[in-house]
């Protein structure tokens, strides 16, 4: 049986999650070669390819109408369509322009009007096509993505966490940020990175989203009483990676 | 001089982010060479607004997953400089060493990766697998060690976690940090290794010349990437240096006639930023094994080949990682603790300057009395080297048709310009997505 083939794909990102694919080291991605076949991967490859591909890894979000028709033909030529990295998934941090209304104004200025700066809500790619599979955070966990990788291969379902990142602090023994003075949102934060930012000393800014509904009442509650922040700031916090969901939760 | 060429190069490849190549020649005559830049503007300064000041680094960082440290560097001064924090000594080796880290890491990336299948006449790196195996698992090891390196500082490389304004949120134990420089001596092998493949493969760098301006952070006490004043370089060897404060005074940001692209001039129609930029502005400042390293690849400032700047690159792997091993043993010596963050003494604007692996990165903001900010400026390295780009084909172009060169010829020509700007186009702040007319 011939290698599957794979390809990545990207659109309004910072293509972090695409660099994330080149931190394997020399043992983990010469493996991985060994058993897939990358077909087209422009940022790092000139090699093009018209032929089916088993599985496209596409990163970045759905901004521009005129993006569209890419992100069709993607679909049409991949068997399975993996939504890679957060912008892809909900649109990330492009969507905390969503809720502004002057944002071309206020970096373009005059210039804003140009037809060329169009630029409507960032949106997840699924509001264009459909995804089969979501690899979550800001940068992906380049690990979670070999678990996805090897369960198709396999022939298996991924399985992708939803529960909260406070799992997987207590997991790690990291103490939690609340107890250190600062704030987190690891409480309604979608676990399966491993909980990096409260290790590093710095709060969970849920750049994988949120759980499953996500209770954000109590989450702002917490805001309030425990971190000190006024009810705006505490309203306003969740904004930053999960505008989106934000929206579609309320 | 019969050269009829029409080259169109959409998204060229090998690149970070998107860019495009347009050039029309018929009979010998250019009629049409442009470097475009499609990429879809994100709008980071604007978001920034109403974010407290412990979030914007973790916000602008996102602006380009390649040079996320570097950003995340120049956007934590900024914000330092609008709250008048100044951070330890210890604090700062830190980051000296995270950003050293950085440009090990890009560099390898961009000169094995990204360049050399060009050298090698290959059109990516996964062919070479079969062919140069020992060369690609090299490169691997060294883009590990580097990856490593910046994770135990800043918790990782890609959004890196741990730089925040006030100092570094979480330190590594003497250990670990003793362990990092046992991992960097046992990689000298692979990079005298790659050195010589460098050298062997330097003969296919293309010739080509135009002197310019070059911009670079420079420093009287190390060869600056962390911190400095801004520098400028002109071919005669002119040199001027500038506050970061007075960033938008040496960066010129315009519009020009035909398009809606913002351009940077200085003091003359373009200028240059990247490894060459430095190379050429702080020479005198490269450690020993670095000059060596130039030396041995035929690299003297001020070189005016745009192409050498994937050599100025190697020759700062050599620095950075002799650089660090001399950070480490000072940390070393003296002891690694936690330190508590610093305070803000006051609430107002502020920018901050580092060299990312492309070049000299602004960063500006201000800040309203809750510590709330109020707006940001970025000024991106590729931004600044677009107009250089051009001004580059401008001059290339009619001398490969003077030479006779084929389309495909001239748009390999063309292609490895562009790389070896190592632009990184999603850093798309300022970007004007332009298109322009056929």
């Amino acid at each position: 049986m011939s290698k599957p083939k794979v390809a990545f794909f990207d659109f309004t990102c910072c293509e972090g999650c695409q660099i994330e694919f080149t931190n394997y080291g020399d043992v983990a991605f010469l493996e991985l070669l060994k058993h897939v076949d990358v077909v087209e991967f422009r940022e790092a490859m000139s090699e093009k390819t018209t032929d089916p591909i088993d599985i496209a890894f596409v990163e970045g979000s759905f901004s521009r109408e005129s993006d569209r028709a890419r992100l069709e033909s993607v679909r049409k030529r991949a068997n399975v369509v993996i939504a890679y990295g957060q912008c892809a998934t909900t649109a990330g941090i492009n969507a905390l322009k969503n809720h502004q209304k002057d944002y071309k104004e206020f970096v373009y200025g005059d210039d804003a009007a140009q037809p060329n700066l169009d630029s409507q809500k960032a949106l997840p790619i699924s509001a264009a096509i459909k995804v089969d599979y979501m690899a979550f955070g800001c940068p992906v966990n380049k690990y979670e993505v070999l678990q996805i990788v090897a369960h198709l291969l396999h022939g298996k379902e991924p399985v992708i966490p939803n529960y909260p990142v406070c799992v997987e602090c207590k997991r790690r023994e990291t103490v939690c940020r609340f107890d250190e003075g600062d704030h987190c949102m690891g409480q309604v934060a979608r676990a399966g990175c491993a909980a990096p930012c409260p290790a590093g000393g710095i709060p969970c800014e849920a750049c994988r989203g949120f759980v499953d509904q996500p209770n954000l009442r109590a989450l702002e509650k917490v805001l309030v009483e425990r971190a000190g922040f006024s009810q705006q700031r505490a309203v306003e916090k969740a904004l930053m990676f999960t505008a989106n969901s934000l929206e579609a939760t309320r | 001089m019969t050269t009829t060429a029409r080259i169109r190069v959409d998204h060229v490849t090998r690149i970070e982010g998107h860019g495009n190549i347009v050039v029309n020649v018929t009979d010998g005559v250019v009629e049409k060479c442009e470097w475009q830049v499609p990429e879809a503007p994100r709008f980071f300064e604007a978001m920034v607004r109403g974010r407290h000041y412990s979030e914007v680094a973790r916000i602008t960082s996102r602006i380009c997953g390649i040079c996320s440290v570097g950003h995340t560097l120049a956007s934590v001064k900024a914000t330092e400089n609008a709250l008048g924090i100044e951070v330890s000594e210890q604090s700062w080796k830190l980051r000296e060493l995270l950003k050293h880290a950085e440009n090990v890491d890009s560099h390898v990336l961009h000169v094995n990766i990204l360049v050399a299948p060009d050298l090698l006449g290959a059109p990516s790196v996964f062919p070479l697998v079969a062919t140069h195996g020992d060369v690609v698992a090299r490169a691997l090891r060294l883009k590990r060690l580097a990856h490593e390196w910046g994770s135990l500082i800043g918790g990782r490389t890609t959004h890196p976690t741990t730089i925040v304004p006030g100092g570094v949120a979480a330190v590594p134990t003497d250990k670990e940090l003793a362990a990092l420089k046992a991992q960097m001596v046992a990689a000298v092998p692979d990079l005298e290794a790659t050195l010589e493949t460098v050298k062997a493969l330097a003969p296919n760098v293309p010739a080509f010349d135009r002197p310019t301006e070059y911009l670079a952070l420079s420093n009287d006490a190390k060869y600056a990437l962390y911190d400095g004043q801004v520098q400028s370089l002109l071919p005669d060897g002119t040199k001027q240096r500038y506050p970061v404060a007075d960033y938008k005074r040496v960066t010129n940001e315009y519009v020009v006639p035909q398009s809606t692209a913002k351009y940077t001039r200085n003091k003359l129609s373009s200028y240059a930023a990247g490894a060459l930029a430095r190379f050429n502005n702080n020479f005198d400042l490269l450690g020993p094994e670095a000059k060596k390293v130039a030396q041995d690849l035929g690299l003297q400032p001020i070189c005016t080949n745009p192409y050498m700047n994937t050599v100025a690159q190697v020759v700062e792997i050599v620095e950075s990682v002799y650089g660090a091993l001399r950070l480490i043993d000072e940390l070393l010596d003296a002891g690694l603790k936690l330190e508590p963050l610093v305070e803000p003494t006051k609430y107002g604007s502020g920018a901050g300057a580092t060299e990312v692996p492309r070049g000299i990165l602004f960063h500006e903001y201000g800040y309203d009395t809750e510590g709330m900010c109020l707006g940001g400026n970025c000024i991106i390295p590729t931004n600044q080297n677009h107009a250089s780009i051009q001004d580059d084909f401008d001059k290339l172009v009619p001398e490969l048709v003077a030479q006779d060169k084929s389309e495909k010829e001239m748009e390999l020509a063309l292609e490895m310009l562009v790389r070896s700007y190592d632009p990184c186009v999603s850093c798309s702040t300022h970007y004007v997505d332009v298109k322009f007319v056929r």
